[in-house]
Parts: C-alpha cells; sequence; structure tokens
C-alpha cells in the first residue's frame, strides 16, 4: 500500500456468482433486534411467534443482559392458533401488560415471525388497530422471520417499515440521510467531518428515539452506512430522495470515498475533501500498518453472515493485502453494491445463499489462514485446526470510519496473533 | 399467548437435539426455517464442543412454502443419510414447521432407509425442551430396543451365580447442568459397588447400545425429566427395575447406594465406604456456625431443586424459604418436598413472578438458576447456581459434579463460596463505621469498579462483564404500604446493619410497625421488631 492511495478503482469483480440452495447456518432477522432495540431506545419491540423466537433472542445475546430489555416475545400457544379473533384478544392482553410495566414506551415494533408468517396473522391490521385504541403510543408492524429476512435483513426491514412515517422535507431542504445503525460514537466522529466540510444537515435512520424521525423529500440525499438497507433504499428514493453510490466506510479509503460521495452532492471538491479528511485517514493508515505485515498475504475465506462480507473483503484484500478464497454473502444486491464490486480483485470466488455441507467442503479443501463464520461453526473448525474469526462480533463492534480502521484490521488480527502466542 | 422476556426452557426440539447431539452416531433431520439453526451454538458455544451438532435442517423459504416442502425433506434425508451414514435417524419438525404439517417423520420412514428412522412428533405449542428431551430418548428406545422386546408374560430370569450385576445410566445428555461429571462420579460409585454399567444413555451412546439396553439388570435414572417416560417403559417391557433416589448431597447418596445395592442384590458396605466425602466435616467445623439457620430460597428444574432443599436444610443448617420449579411437569414432586419444608411451592416459567417471590422472601441465598443469579444480583442478594438453564460458566474446565461425594464437596464450596465468610461477618457487625466497609466501599480486588449503589451492592462475586443497567428494584426501599414512616436515626441506624441482612430487617421492621399500628419508625421500633423477630 502507498502512502498516497488514489482513488481509482480496481479491476472489478465480474466473474460469476456461485448461487447456493441449501441449510443456511445464519441467524434470522428477529436477532437485529439485539441491537436496534438499543439504539432506539423510547421503542419496544415485540416479536409475535413461538418459544424458539424466544430462545433464539436469549442464546444469541450470547450472555443473558439482565438490564431488562425492550423487546420481548408473545409466545404462541395451542389456543392462539386458532384464529385471528381469540389472536386480537391475546395480543391486546399482552400489549397492555407491557405498557403497563413500561409507560416509557412510545413506539412499538409488532414483529412477525415463521409461526405468526406461516398461519399468515395480519400483524399490519393489529397494529393499526392498537394504535387507533393506545394514547399516543405508535404501532408499526414489520418482518423479522427467518423464511423472509436473513440476519441484518431484519433491521431492513424494520427500518422499511419507518419510511412510510418519515415526515415530508419540503423542496429546498437539502439534508443527508445516513441509513443503517451505527454506534453512536462513529456517528458523532462522522459528523465531526461532515460539518467541517459544509455537509448537511446530517440525519440518520434510525436515530436515537424512534420518535424522532428524519425528514425525507426532494432533496434528501442519501448515502448506505451499512450493506444491508437495500429495500428501505428502494423506499425512500420511492419518496424521491437521491441516492448516492458509495462503498461502505470501512477502513480508510472505504471511508474516504464514502464521505467524498457525500461531499460532491454538496459540490465540495475532491482536493477539499482530501485535505479535511487527511489527518483522520493519516492516522487510520497508521493504525493499519501496525497489523499489515501479519495479515498481508494471508488467505480468508467467509461464510455467509451479515452482508458485510463484500466490504470487509474489499478492505482487507485492498487495505491489508489479504488473498481472497472465498466471499460468501447470504444475499447479493447488485444495484446496491456495485462500487464495493468495482474494487474487487478479478480472479475471487463470490458464493451467494448457501449449502453449509458443500461450503464447509470448499473451505476445508482451501484451508484458508482464516475463516470468518458464524458461531455454530467457529468451534469445530479451529478443533480442525482452522484459525477462524466469528462474524457476528463484526456486527456488534464499531468498526466504520477513520478511527476504527485500526480496530477493525485487530479483529482479524486476534485469532492469528492468539494460535502463535498458545504454547498448549 | 404469553409475555416472555426470558424462558427457562428451549422448545421441545432443542431437547431433542440434546439427545442427538449426546449419541455418538445418530443423526437429526429436523424440518425447520432459515433460522432455527441458532441452535447449533448453545452446544459449540456454551458447552464449547468441538464439533457440530448432528442434525441437518430443511430451512425452507417463504417462496418454498407455496411449492413442495414435502421434497425438500425427502431431499434432506436422503443426502443427510448419504454424507452422515448414521445408524439410526432420528426425523422431526420444529414449530413453523409443525404448522405446514409435511410430517416430515412418515415421509423419511417411506423412503427405505437401511436403517430405523425414529420420527418425533413435539407439539411446540404446548411443551418445552426437557419434555422434547425425554420424549425423544423414549421414542428413541422403543423404536431401537422395541424388537428385541420380550414376550408378554416373561419375567426376567434371576442373575446367573458369578455374574457381576449391570445396569445402564439414564438421563444425561448433551448441554445438561454437570452431566458430564455427574456421569463419571456416579459410574465411579457404581463400579465400586461391583456393578457393570452397560450403557449411558444418551451421552455417549451408541444406537448398537440403545438396542442391547434392556440386557441390563436394572436403571439408573439420573434425570428424571429427561429418563422418566424411558425409564417405565424399560420397567414395563424388559421388567428393568430403575433408582428413584437422586443422589445429590450426602444423604441422598447413601439412601442411593443402599437403593442401587438392594437392586443389584449386592452388599452396600463398598458403596457406603466409598463416600468419601468432606461435607460431613466442613458443615460441622465452628467456621460453620454462622451458616445456622440462613434464609434460602431455591428455584431450579424439579429434580434439582427438591435435591438442593434437602442439602440445603439437612447439611448446611440453612432454613429453606422458598421452593419452586419451572418444570410443570414435575410439580407434584416439587409439592410434596415443599410441605416437608411448610411452605406454598411455587410452580412458574415466569421469571417476573419468581423475581416477586425472591423479593418477597428476602432470603441471604438464592439457590437458582442463572436467572435467579441475575435476579438475585439485582436484588443484592447472594446466588450460587445449581440447574438448568445453562450458561458457558456451568461448563468449567475442572471436574466438579454435583452428584455423588464429589458432588457433596462441590455443593459446598458452591454454595457457601459467594457469602461473606464467618469471621469477617463478625468483623464487620464490630466495625460498622469502618469507611471501607461503607455502602460506596467494594471490595479492595475490585477497586477499579463503580462503587454500588446504597442498599444494593452488587456483592455476589461476578466474573460476567455485562451488568445491569436496570435500577435494582430493592425490597422494601420504601415501605411497602407507604403509610409508614423512617425517622432519620433509624435510617442511619438501619444503615448501619450489614447490607445483606438490611433488606430483610427493613422489611420485618416495616411489617413489625404495621401490624401495632405504628406509622413512625424510630430506632427504638427498629430494635424492638430484632427482638421480637430474633425470638422466633
Amino acid at each position: 500500500m502507498s502512502a498516497a492511495l488514489p482513488t481509482v478503482h480496481g479491476n472489478g469483480c465480474d466473474a460469476p456468482v456461485l448461487k447456493e440452495r441449501g441449510q443456511r447456518e445464519v441467524f434470522c432477522g428477529l436477532t437485529g433486534i439485539l441491537w436496534l432495540h438499543r439504539k432506539m431506545q423510547d421503542a419496544f419491540f415485540l416479536i409475535v411467534g413461538s418459544r424458539t423466537c424466544a430462545h433464539l433472542m436469549q442464546s444469541a445475546a450470547g450472555v443473558m443482559i439482565f438490564a431488562e430489555p425492550r423487546f420481548g416475545t408473545a409466545v404462541m400457544e395451542e389456543k392462539d392458533l386458532a384464529g385471528m379473533a381469540v389472536m386480537d384478544e391475546e395480543l391486546d392482553r399482552v400489549v397492555a401488560r407491557l405498557l403497563e410495566r413500561r409507560p416509557e414506551i412510545r413506539t412499538v415494533f409488532l414483529v412477525g415471525s415463521c409461526p405468526s408468517e406461516v398461519i399468515k396473522l395480519d400483524l399490519h391490521r393489529a397494529a393499526e388497530r392498537l394504535e387507533e385504541r393506545a394514547d399516543g403510543v405508535r404501532f408499526i408492524h414489520y418482518s423479522g422471520s427467518g423464511i423472509e429476512t436473513t440476519f441484518t435483513q431484519g433491521e431492513d426491514s424494520c427500518l422499511r417499515a419507518l419510511v412510510p412515517r418519515l415526515p415530508e422535507a419540503p423542496s429546498g431542504h437539502a439534508n443527508l440521510l445516513v441509513v443503517g445503525t451505527l454506534a453512536d460514537v462513529v456517528e458523532e466522529q462522522l459528523l465531526r467531518l461532515f460539518r467541517e466540510l459544509g455537509v448537511g444537515p446530517v440525519d440518520f435512520l434510525p436515530g436515537r428515539t424512534a420518535e424522532a424521525l428524519p425528514p425525507v423529500g426532494p432533496d434528501t440525499r442519501v448515502l448506505a452506512a451499512q450493506p444491508w438497507v437495500n429495500d428501505t433504499l428502494r423506499a425512500l428514493t420511492g419518496r424521491g430522495a437521491t441516492l448516492l453510490p458509495a462503498p461502505f466506510p470501512l477502513g480508510a479509503e472505504g471511508t474516504t470515498e464514502w464521505i467524498r460521495a457525500a461531499a460532491r452532492a454538496w459540490d465540495v471538491s475532491d482536493d477539499r475533501v482530501d485535505q479535511v479528511v487527511a489527518p483522520a485517514r493519516a492516522r487510520a493508515r497508521r493504525a493499519l500498518d501496525r497489523y499489515r505485515e501479519a495479515l498481508e498475504g494471508r488467505s480468508i475465506f467467509f461464510f455467509p453472515d451479515s452482508q458485510l462480507e463484500i466490504p470487509l473483503a474489499r478492505f482487507l484484500s485492498r487495505e491489508m493485502g489479504m488473498r481472497l478464497v472465498e466471499v460468501g454473502t447470504p444475499h447479493l444486491d447488485a444495484d446496491h453494491m456495485t462500487e464495493e464490486l468495482k474494487l474487487l480483485p478479478a480472479e475471487i470466488r463470490l458464493a451467494e445463499g448457501q449449502d453449509v455441507e458443500r461450503q464447509l467442503d470448499r473451505c476445508r479443501e482451501a484451508g484458508p489462514d482464516l475463516t470468518v463464520c458464524g458461531m455454530g461453526l467457529a468451534n469445530p473448525l479451529e478443533a480442525e485446526g482452522l484459525r477462524t474469526k466469528w462474524s457476528i462480533e463484526l456486527v456488534f463492534t464499531p468498526i466504520q470510519g477513520f478511527e476504527q480502521a485500526g480496530d477493525l484490521a485487530e479483529l482479524f488480527h486476534r485469532p492469528l496473533d492468539r494460535a502463535q502466542r498458545l504454547k498448549v | 399467548m404469553k409475555l416472555t422476556v426470558w424462558t427457562y426452557e428451549g422448545p421441545p426440539h432443542v431437547g431433542a437435539m440434546r439427545v442427538a447431539t449426546g449419541l455418538e452416531d445418530v443423526h437429526y433431520v429436523l424440518h425447520a426455517p432459515q433460522g432455527d439453526t441458532y441452535a447449533d451454538l448453545l452446544f459449540t458455544m456454551i458447552e464449547r464442543r468441538d464439533h457440530r451438532p448432528p442434525v441437518t435442517y430443511t430451512t425452507f423459504q417463504a417462496r418454498d412454502l407455496g411449492g413442495d416442502t414435502a421434497e425438500l425433506v425427502v431431499n434432506s434425508v436422503r443426502d443427510a443419510y448419504e454424507r452422515f451414514r448414521p445408524s439410526a435417524l432420528l426425523v422431526g419438525a420444529s414449530c413453523t414447521a409443525e404448522l405446514i404439517q409435511d410430517n416430515p417423520g412418515g415421509l423419511a420412514e417411506s423412503l427405505g432407509l437401511p436403517v430405523p428412522v425414529v420420527p418425533l412428533e413435539l407439539p411446540s405449542y404446548q411443551r418445552k425442551e426437557n419434555w422434547g428431551a425425554g420424549e425423544t430418548l423414549y421414542q428413541l428406545v422403543r423404536h431401537l430396543a422395541g424388537p428385541r422386546a420380550p414376550e408378554r408374560g416373561w419375567s426376567r430370569p434371576p442373575r446367573p451365580e458369578g455374574k457381576a450385576p449391570s445396569c445402564n445410566i439414564l438421563g444425561p445428555t448433551a448441554l445438561g447442568f454437570r452431566h458430564r461429571d455427574d456421569v463419571q462420579e456416579i459410574r465411579r460409585l457404581l463400579e465400586r459397588m461391583g456393578i457393570e454399567v452397560r450403557t449411558v444413555a444418551p451421552l455417549g451412546a451408541t444406537a448398537a447400545q440403545i438396542a442391547g439396553i434392556g440386557e441390563a439388570d436394572f436403571n439408573v435414572v439420573l434425570y428424571p425429566e429427561i429418563a422418566d417416560s424411558a425409564a417405565r417403559w424399560l420397567e414395563r417391557t424388559f421388567q428393568q427395575p430403575r433408582t428413584s433416589v437422586i443422589p445429590i448431597g450426602v444423604g441422598a447418596t447413601r439412601d442411593f447406594v443402599a437403593e442401587v445395592a438392594e437392586l443389584a442384590g449386592v452388599d452396600p458396605t463398598p458403596g457406603l465406604d466409598a463416600l468419601e466425602t468432606r461435607l460431613p466435616w466442613w458443615s460441622r467445623s465452628v467456621d460453620s456456625t454462622y451458616l445456622t439457620g440462613k434464609r434460602v430460597f431455591i428455584f431450579g428444574d424439579a429434580t434439582h431443586a427438591v435435591a438442593a432443599a434437602r442439602v440445603a436444610r439437612e447439611e448446611m443448617g440453612f432454613e429453606v424459604v422458598g421452593l419452586g420449579t419451572y418444570s410443570r411437569e414435575f410439580a407434584r414432586e416439587v409439592r410434596d418436598a415443599a410441605k416437608t419444608y411448610g411452605l406454598e411451592p411455587l410452580i412458574s416459567d415466569d421469571h417476573l413472578e419468581v423475581e416477586k417471590a425472591i423479593a418477597e422472601a428476602a432470603p441471604e441465598l438464592v439457590l437458582g438458576t442463572q436467572m435467579e443469579r441475575h435476579i438475585a444480583k439485582r436484588l443484592g442478594i447472594f446466588c450460587a447456581v445449581i440447574s438448568a438453564p445453562v450458561h458457558v460458566q456451568d461448563f468449567p474446565a475442572r471436574y466438579a459434579p454435583q452428584m455423588g461425594p464429589e458432588g457433596a464437596n462441590v455443593l459446598f464450596d458452591t454454595w457457601i463460596h459467594p457469602l461473606v465468610m464467618g469471621l469477617e461477618e463478625h468483623l464487620l457487625g464490630l466495625f460498622q463505621d469502618d469507611f471501607e466497609f461503607g455502602d460506596g466501599a467494594v471490595p479492595s480486588h475490585r477497586h477499579n469498579e463503580h462503587s454500588a449503589a446504597p442498599d444494593a451492592p452488587a456483592p455476589a462475586p461476578e466474573t460476567e462483564t455485562a451488568v445491569a443497567t436496570a435500577p435494582a428494584p430493592t425490597p422494601g426501599q420504601a415501605s411497602t404500604d407507604g403509610a409508614t414512616r423512617w425517622t432519620r436515626e433509624a435510617e442511619a441506624e438501619l444503615k448501619r446493619i450489614p447490607f445483606f441482612v438490611r433488606g430483610k430487617a427493613r422489611k420485618n421492621t416495616e411489617s413489625f410497625a404495621r401490624d401495632r399500628g405504628i406509622d413512625e419508625i424510630g430506632v427504638d421500633t427498629l430494635y424492638e421488631a430484632k427482638a421480637w423477630f430474633g425470638s422466633r
């Protein structure tokens, strides 16, 4: 990596995508609630589902964090399967108990699950009915079911459901809308850079409350902070907003280009962007230098998980010099991944969807230096002698922006470092 | 419909997974949507297993629902058989697949595979994890051992002269609370008694062993929640008697040895001699005097809760002030036990109800599950974990059984460890005004942490990093009826009482005042209440 990393594009990956169907070792969209309920502090996520849903939420949380969470499951029982009339009554009772316990809740998300979708529970209508009756509490329905959503797509589904509720921004109100949950600290850092560039006003979706929704209108420019907000982006352009194509803000290069995409829309010159981001970018590079020697030339294999795989692969290949063996993604939305795909090396294997047994066969055969995979696979692969990085940590850690670039590289370095240290 | 934040048990198919994962060569095909694979991580992360559970998920999606999900089942069963070559297949549905009624078990049976196929019907909207494990073990035993069942009217011939008596150990599964070590401990004990252990099931058993399970003379049932149905069927079918005593604690282990000796027709003496446990002396030594009458609240699965109550009263000298279980299937056992302690049993799987009951009982120690550990932490009460649901901490690297002689040692250590030790407690009583004993002070080895909130320091040793941020609903923070008022002096005096008994002192004083129509609690009221309660 030269010091003056140019803003040029790579060869671009146009290799055919390996599309697979089979057993998927991924979470369903309900899991998004784990971070959404912490982000939106006035919202409660009520899953209408089964004991399995409740058990998933508890298990996926890793440790049971006993600060009473702002989510829960209305667990359906035998009698609830009978029909909607019974269900309405039951739901009313559950919601009443919930609001009595948590009077500070202003928005309740009624979250559909696999069983509620299969028995075709009309939670949309239920939400309308509940909202009419509740005093000033909003009820919004979306589905996080595994039959429709994979892991991070649950957030997309949630944000998509908010779009019709966003206030109308009048023509001439040119705001930048950043879409996809970011850690609060990352938001603050990015805001400072935008402010210095004169880009703004800047709004975030989701915001820190579900009540204060950002406006959207014909002069709104939308920038995706996360790769999984595809349907939300479509709904926003449907409301007249303009989408700014950019790579995602991962690594020094990704963050620069992401900021540049916004700056250009505000007619800020490229020179000015380079000048404003220079100190932070230099810091990021220094942080990355520390890990480059350990990562350069090492091979990496991505199992599908969060849709972060392609941007991460781009970062690791271009900024850390890692070799990409296979990059699996649960879902490839070519429309919104164009800028990333341009930056990938030409000869890599991209895989969409999953047949976990066959993918494990390929992984074992390739014997990569590092395998990024879910928690169900990591220990078994470690026991087989592969070094792994569990992917959920990449979703639960602030990794975006210049100041986190080093942390991001460190996440990939740590398993290798650990393997070096251990003599047992 | 039931509003649930945390659950004590998973769905029944997770119970089936615990059985399948415990077995050596049985594969489970689960008709389930994308996302249900989360259950794998229970085994690979919480239990740190180095293999994936032997489970294939059909992974249907919304777009499959209009089409042929049945074909997906057929292909998954075929592929799983080809790839894993198991000796037997379990086939069933998770909650969502149950609704689409594809009958995966029937489909799999019709494939004519060269191994036994055991269809599982686990009603997800009525039943839970332990029931699912029990039903799976029962179905497996019936299907595999059933073909070898003797004819009606057969009776077990007497054991040939010179042949050692033999038994099976039933109940331990993958992801079981200390099952790994309990099995080792009880096996050793049985072998000391000259009894051959034939099959341990499901943990570590092969399909062939299950098929021959009827050959042993009797069954040792360690976890009735899981093994009871299978043991009953074996008793009926193979005339195999089974044990009923759960060897947790010294007294129960002695009773267990006597029961086993009777079933096996052997002399109990070698078994009783093998009970080298330190618990009795550790409990009798004077340092343990301070444990006398400590108020303890017990909650867990039925087996562990009932066993813990006996140990608490007879072997630690505690007073049992609460006893309950989330296992509705075994509620009767807990009700019977509660009666002997003069308690109203708490049968509930709602952790909020359990929290309320604990707050009301104001115990000094909670013996519970990971849920109660969190509840106790919020209430500022010490806690030790005695039962599933499990947490990564319940799979220690060291040998730590709950059962048998070594199990008794482990109980003593883990229950006593969270409590303030005897002399420490006296020093706290003598020098309450030492600034380092104050409410804001944190134990010296934890001085980097935030000081705790008044009335609710987190005293239990905590290794977990997640910290509860919700305000702790301290019992009796305000007087419960709102009518009685504390004078400033009385409040200050209350603060001098060590935090771990303060909740009880406040509660007792308020109820004392209320009963006597006193609406202002002064220092005298506090001590009058102390004298009154101290004498009962």
